[in-house]
């Protein structure tokens, strides 16, 4: 069997997928040869072949459809930021900035971000308040999860057995959504979250009618906060109605870069802020 | 096969299509100017542009290469911005140890192609991705900037005509670098880059546990050899100092520390790559770690240390303490600290007949030489250390790591034998900052005089010596700082734990004990309702001031003057700060001292200086540069006691069979020290000559077409004239109570940290650092400002972000250092109170640098929010918990 695989379509992919079990999938690296590395230091190798998906060209681009946007597999970071897109995906576009350095957002995929499915995975809380839905093609075609479904736990996803994830789909947003993100971290590039919030609000005449607020870093996956949401709906945009309370489903846990109890204060301190960005 | 456009020619690479680029291009290539520091995307040493854009090419399988440009160091001359960006960093000092300097440059080169006039923002985000340990990065702005604008004259000429075309280099000239130019065009060789293309590799075998028994079974199954400790032909141990040999190159049953080193495989590469953990035939019998709480308790680690103590470090200074009107104390802690030099460690040795030649990174190659002569049994003669370039060391390279290995592995076989760590191995097993717990009070009077200071300080000194009894000789005799004390009680003792071996990292254990120091002046000032930078002139030691060694200060003390340096922008700086909202700014000083060279002990060096009879001058500087600039400033200095131009000089360089011994490259000493030396041997030369042309002391010598002239007269010469420099800094050993004279002289500094701080979330923003340094003089300004600001940076690392914990943070993105986002502007007041015994009034600045800016910064938090920070690093969580805790 070979070590590694670059299938140039989507039914050869599919066909070697299934022909290899074990093997791993492999967009633009940025996670999955990171790990690789940091397993060869104590001589555990990660000898899974690679299926490399970057020669099928038919899961690259970022392409505008009649229901809203569809961000193929291969689409990278800097590509988003190269697009242009509506106010709401602006806070995609602020995480995009952040994730790594430019050497990692010029390479880096959206869908590698939420495949590897890390607590910490900036995108995540943007998408889901975006409600971004995952496409997922195996032999017996396509599916669609919505993102909240698909991210299961930590490393955790629903992509089953012998599935490739093929896109990203974006709803249009609503007239005059506008979307933020805030990402806190101990050092300004570079940087695993600590925790990172991203929203989209629409507001008419100063009422808040649509909102989508996502916490991330604080639970095993991203999470919506349908609590704080709801607090705002109808209300003036204002950041004090968002109380501890309301991000009492979070579970979010100590580690080196903070302790549990900060994360939970910090995550309502960045909601507070992103709303009053967003005001 | 795989084909891609390389440096716009066309190249077949044979490699597996998985092969990272970064290793095609390295192994297959031999394009070795690319950097491998981490294998993971985290460094950016790696970095080339694919397609214009810039990537990390450790991150790429080389099959995504295929039909693509990819640009590297190698070619970036040939690029539009490439060759302006070369002498931009070549002329603003943006390379020292010059490791990261081809990543800085692809990425810049990036920016700048769609940039060309970029702005600083666009700067840090374009470099953001490509860390940097030396410089601090304000250089690498200024130099990107530069380029941009294009305010650099003939770029390329620079380039072109080489150092030959720079300044005469007299003292005080910021000459660039002698060394520079082979940093900026991918052919300098690193530890990693230059070993014969038939070495066998190797691999260490090191414990995952912190505390293990283990046995070795039949190896035999293996693809390629195992060595153990029962292959080491000669000693089994090494260490820092000659009667402690406590560090097993193998180690025998018992392991002390996670990446502790129990076998190494040798082999071919592929074989030796093969090996799985699984395949080991290694047993292990998990034992209870000792902890710096727990050790003085436990069953001793090593029998020689019964109660765990390495050893303890004391001074006493003054009968009894005037009576205080004010008191502060507190306990503080800190953790262990990771160099991460970009360059992991890295070398190859080969067996000559009966001797053995070692070559790779290092930052004393005479103690390497000592070493491998007594881990091979043969004698020092029959070893000659020959040093690539370093990538940076900052302590961490003083101690042996590959060494030993791989002349025990070539001993044997017979074969050059190679290694290179992975940046996991690199922090697993290498030295550490101690972690510190400190106790400590203070006193002053009523007008605010200090009476007292009392300091009693555990360091985690690890599992091994190391340089574990340095650090603990050199604390008690710093920890009050610069400061008249009447009354000082000090002790610091280094504990034996099973944690990482503590060793040598700038500043040698004094960092830490600033924090403590400091941070009672500014209870003290407050309390004496005295402003807290006129405190410290209050207290400040002046020349003719004794020590609390018992040491007469009789010159360059310029403490005074640093602060007095300071005081405008502190006033400014205070005068600027938001003291309401959500974000609150705050100021802060902190000052030190440091003594230069080794404390209370011999550091001799030797320097020489020859002229051949076909008018070749040749400078031999065994002093190792690790991209602190000695090769440049003491060629400055030989230049200038001699009486010719820098340019005259040809450098032969560190080589135990070349040159003689400079000592190591630590302590603040190469330009001190090393600086005399180089000042006898060229006023030694300049004296054979001048004896030989009958000339008086002011003759004007002048070296053209191999022709030396003095006064304009032709001087003939029939064997080859030599002038030898050795100097040794005067010190009287310290007593059991740490009195004697431990150093020749002092360097001084004083610093201010202006930031802010969200009220809210603890974070910190650093706005601006103004550093002022007593050097005695600036040989090269230039590099003086670079080691300031880059021992800077690894002091905010120190405050604010660095803490290492074994098995958690073994990589460079759990493990933070600051980026080019984390250095604030720095402003770098040079004072230059000169010291007699220093070459041209020099004295050092390497370590100096580091030590007040983690106590600044955390006196200008408590400015800001009145919280007294008691653990560093100062991570969002503790500081927002220490301002709660203040409310
Ligand atoms: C230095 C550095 C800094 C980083 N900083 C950040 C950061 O700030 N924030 C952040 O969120 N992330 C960060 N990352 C992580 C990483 O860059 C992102 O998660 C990136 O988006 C992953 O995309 P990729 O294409 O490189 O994924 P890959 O490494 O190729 O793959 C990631 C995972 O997803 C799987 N996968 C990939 N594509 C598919 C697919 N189409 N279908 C099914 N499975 C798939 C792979 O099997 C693998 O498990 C950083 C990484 C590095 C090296
Ligand atoms: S070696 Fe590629 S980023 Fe460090
Ligand atoms: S010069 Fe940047 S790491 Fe040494």
């Amino acid at each position: 069997m070979d070590a590694y695989l670059r299938p140039r379509s989507l039914d050869e992919a599919l066909a070697l997928l299934a022909a290899t079990p074990g093997c791993q999938l492999l967009a633009g690296g940025t996670d999955v040869l990171p790990a690789r590395a940091g397993a060869e230091v104590w001589l555990h190798a990660d000898r899974r072949p690679l299926l490399d998906l970057s020669g099928i060209t038919a899961l690259a681009g970022i392409a505008e459809t009649p229901d809203g946007w569809r961000i193929g597999a291969l689409a990278t970071w800097a590509q988003l930021c190269a697009t242009p897109l509506p106010p709401a995906f602006d806070g995609l576009k602020q995480a995009a900035r952040q994730v790594g350095g430019a050497q990692v957002q010029n390479r880096g995929t959206l869908l590698g971000n939420l495949c590897n499915a890390s607590p910490a995975a900036d995108g995540a809380p943007p998408l889901l308040a975006l409600d971004a839905r995952v496409e997922l093609t195996g032999p017996a075609g396509a599916r669609v999860l919505p993102l909240g479904e698909f991210l299961l736990g930590n490393r955790r996803t629903a992509l089953a057995a012998g599935e490739i994830a093929t896109a990203l789909l974006l709803p249009r947003p609503p007239e005059g959504a506008r979307g933020g993100f805030l990402k806190l971290g101990a050092r300004s590039h570079l940087v695993i979250s600590i925790a990172m919030v991203g929203g989209v609000l629409v507001l008419e005449e100063g009422v808040v009618r649509h909102a989508r607020l996502a916490v991330g870093a604080c639970a095993a996956t991203a999470q919506r906060v349908p609590l704080a949401e709801a607090a705002l709906l109808g209300a003036a945009p204002d950041p004090a109605r968002l109380l501890p309370d309301h991000l009492a489903a979070l579970t979010p846990i100590d580690d080196v870069r903070a302790s549990a109890a900060y994360r939970r204060h910090a995550s309502l301190v960045l909601l507070q802020r992103l709303v009053e960005s967003l005001a | 096969m795989t084909t891609l456009l390389l440096n716009g020619a066309a190249a077949h690479i044979d490699a597996a299509p998985q092969t990272r680029l970064s290793a095609a291009l390295r192994d297959a290539c031999g394009l070795t100017g690319t950097k491998v520091g981490c294998d993971a995307g985290d460094c950016g040493a790696c970095t080339v542009l694919l397609d214009g854009a810039q990537v990390c090419s450790c991150l790429v399988p080389l099959a995504q290469a295929e039909g693509r440009a990819v640009t590297t160091v190698e070619g970036l001359a040939a690029t539009p911005q490439g060759a302006a960006l070369q002498a931009a960093f070549h002329a603003a000092g943006a390379a020292q140890c010059g490791i990261c300097t081809p990543g800085m440059l692809m990425a810049a080169s990036d920016l700048l192609a769609h940039t060309p006039h970029p702005t600083e923002a666009e700067v840090q985000a374009a470099l953001g991705g490509v860390l940097c340990r030396c410089t601090g990065y304000r250089a690498i702005i200024a130099a990107v900037l530069a380029a941009g604008t294009g305010a650099r004259p003939s770029a390329a000429a620079v380039l072109a005509a080489g150092a030959n075309a720079l300044p005469l280099g007299a003292v005080g000239d910021a000459l660039p670098r002698l060394d520079g130019l082979p940093k900026l065009d991918g052919t300098e060789r690193f530890g990693a880059d230059d070993a014969p293309a038939d070495a066998l590799w190797l691999r260490p075998i090191r414990s995952p546990h912190a505390h293990a028994r283990f046995s070795i079974g039949d190896a035999s199954h293996l693809p390629v050899r195992l060595l153990t400790a029962a292959d080491v032909p000669g000693r089994n141990g090494f260490g820092i100092y000659p009667d402690i040999k406590d560090q097993a190159v193998f180690a025998e049953g018992l392991a002390r520390y996670r990446g502790d080193c129990v076998a190494a495989l040798v082999g071919e590469r592929a074989a030796v790559e093969s090996v799985r953990w699984e395949d080991l035939p290694i047993t292990w019998q998990e034992l209870p770690p000792l902890t710096a709480a727990t050790a003085p308790d436990a069953a001793p680690l090593h029998p020689r240390w019964p109660d765990n103590i390495l050893t303890t470090g004391r001074l006493r200074s003054g009968e009894t303490a005037p009576p205080a009107a004010h008191t502060a104390q507190g306990h503080w802690t800190t953790g262990f600290v990771e160099h991460a030099y970009i360059e992991p460690e890295a070398g190859w040795a080969e067996r000559h007949g009966e001797t053995i030649h070692v070559h790779g990174c290092t930052q004393a190659p005479y103690m390497d030489r000592d070493e491998v002569a007594g881990v091979l049994g043969i004698p020092l003669d029959n070893v000659r250390i020959m040093p690539s370039a370093c990538g940076g060391g900052f302590g961490g390279k003083l101690d042996v790591s590959f060494q030993p290995m791989v002349a025990v592995a070539a001993w044997l076989t017979g074969r050059p034998v190679r290694a290179v760590w992975s940046r996991g191995e690199s922090l697993a097993s290498s030295t550490k900052r101690h972690p510190a717990s400190i106790h400590a009070s203070a006193g002053c009077d009523a007008e605010g005089r200090l009476t007292s200071f009392e300091f009693e300080a555990d360091y985690d000194t690890g599992a091994y010596a190391s340089w574990g009894p340095t650090v603990a000789g050199r604390v008690p005799v710093h920890c009050m700082g610069p400061y008249r004390l009447p009354f000082v009680r000090s002790q610091a003792r280094a504990v034996l734990t099973n944690n990482p071996p503590s060793g040598a990292f700038r500043g040698f254990g004094v960092p830490q004990a600033a924090i403590a120091q400091e941070m009672l002046w500014d209870q003290l000032a407050d309390q004496a309702g005295l402003d807290r930078l006129e405190f410290r002139v209050l207290n400040a030691l002046r020349e003719g001031d004794v020590t609390n060694t018992s040491q007469k200060l009789e010159h360059s003390v310029g403490l005074v003057a640093c602060l007095e340096a300071l005081r405008p922008h502190w006033h400014a700086l205070r005068a600027a700060r938001r003291t309401t909202g959500r974000t609150r700014g705050g100021v802060g000083v902190a000052c030190m001292w440091y003594g230069i060279g080794n404390t209370g002990m011999s550091n001799p060096s030797t320097m020489r200086l020859t002229l051949a009879p076909d008018g070749r001058l040749t400078f031999h500087n065994g002093a190792v540069d690790i991209g602190q600039g000695s090769t440049t400033v003491l060629a400055q200095i030989a230049a200038e006691a001699l009486g010719l131009p820098v340019s005259a000089l040809h450098l032969v360089l560190y080589d135990t069979g070349l040159t003689a011994d400079a000592g190591k490259t630590s302590a603040s000493r190469q330009t001190f020290v090393s600086g005399r030396a180089a000042q006898g041997a060229g006023e030694a030369l300049r004296g054979e000559i001048l004896r030989r042309a009958n000339a008086g002391p002011d003759a004007r010598l002048t070296l053209s077409d191999g022709r030396l002239r003095v006064n304009g007269e032709a001087l003939r010469l029939d064997s080859t004239l030599e002038g030898l420099g050795s100097w040794d800094p005067p010190t009287v050993p310290l007593d059991a109570d740490g009195q004697g004279i431990p150093y020749a002289t002092y360097g001084f500094a004083a610093q201010l940290a202006a930031l802010e701080v969200d009220m809210d979330l603890g974070t910190i923003h650093l706005q601006k650092i103004v550093a002022a340094h007593d050097v005695g003089r600036a040989i090269n300004p230039m590099l003086v400002r670079g080691q300031v600001e880059g021992g800077i940076a690894q002091g905010i690392g120190l405050a604010l972000m660095e803490e290492y914990l074994p098995g958690r943070t073994e990589n460079l993105h759990d493990y933070l250092i600051p980026t080019i986002g984390d250095v604030p502007e720095i402003k770098t007041i040079l004072v230059e109170a000169r010291e007699p015994l220093g070459p041209f009034g020099a004295k050092g600045i390497g370590e100096p640098a580091l030590v007040p800016t983690a106590p600044a910064i955390l006196s200008a938090i408590r400015d800001a929010t009145g919280a007294t920070l008691r653990r560093v690093p100062a991570l969002p969580h503790r500081v927002l918990e220490a301002i709660r805790e203040h409310r």
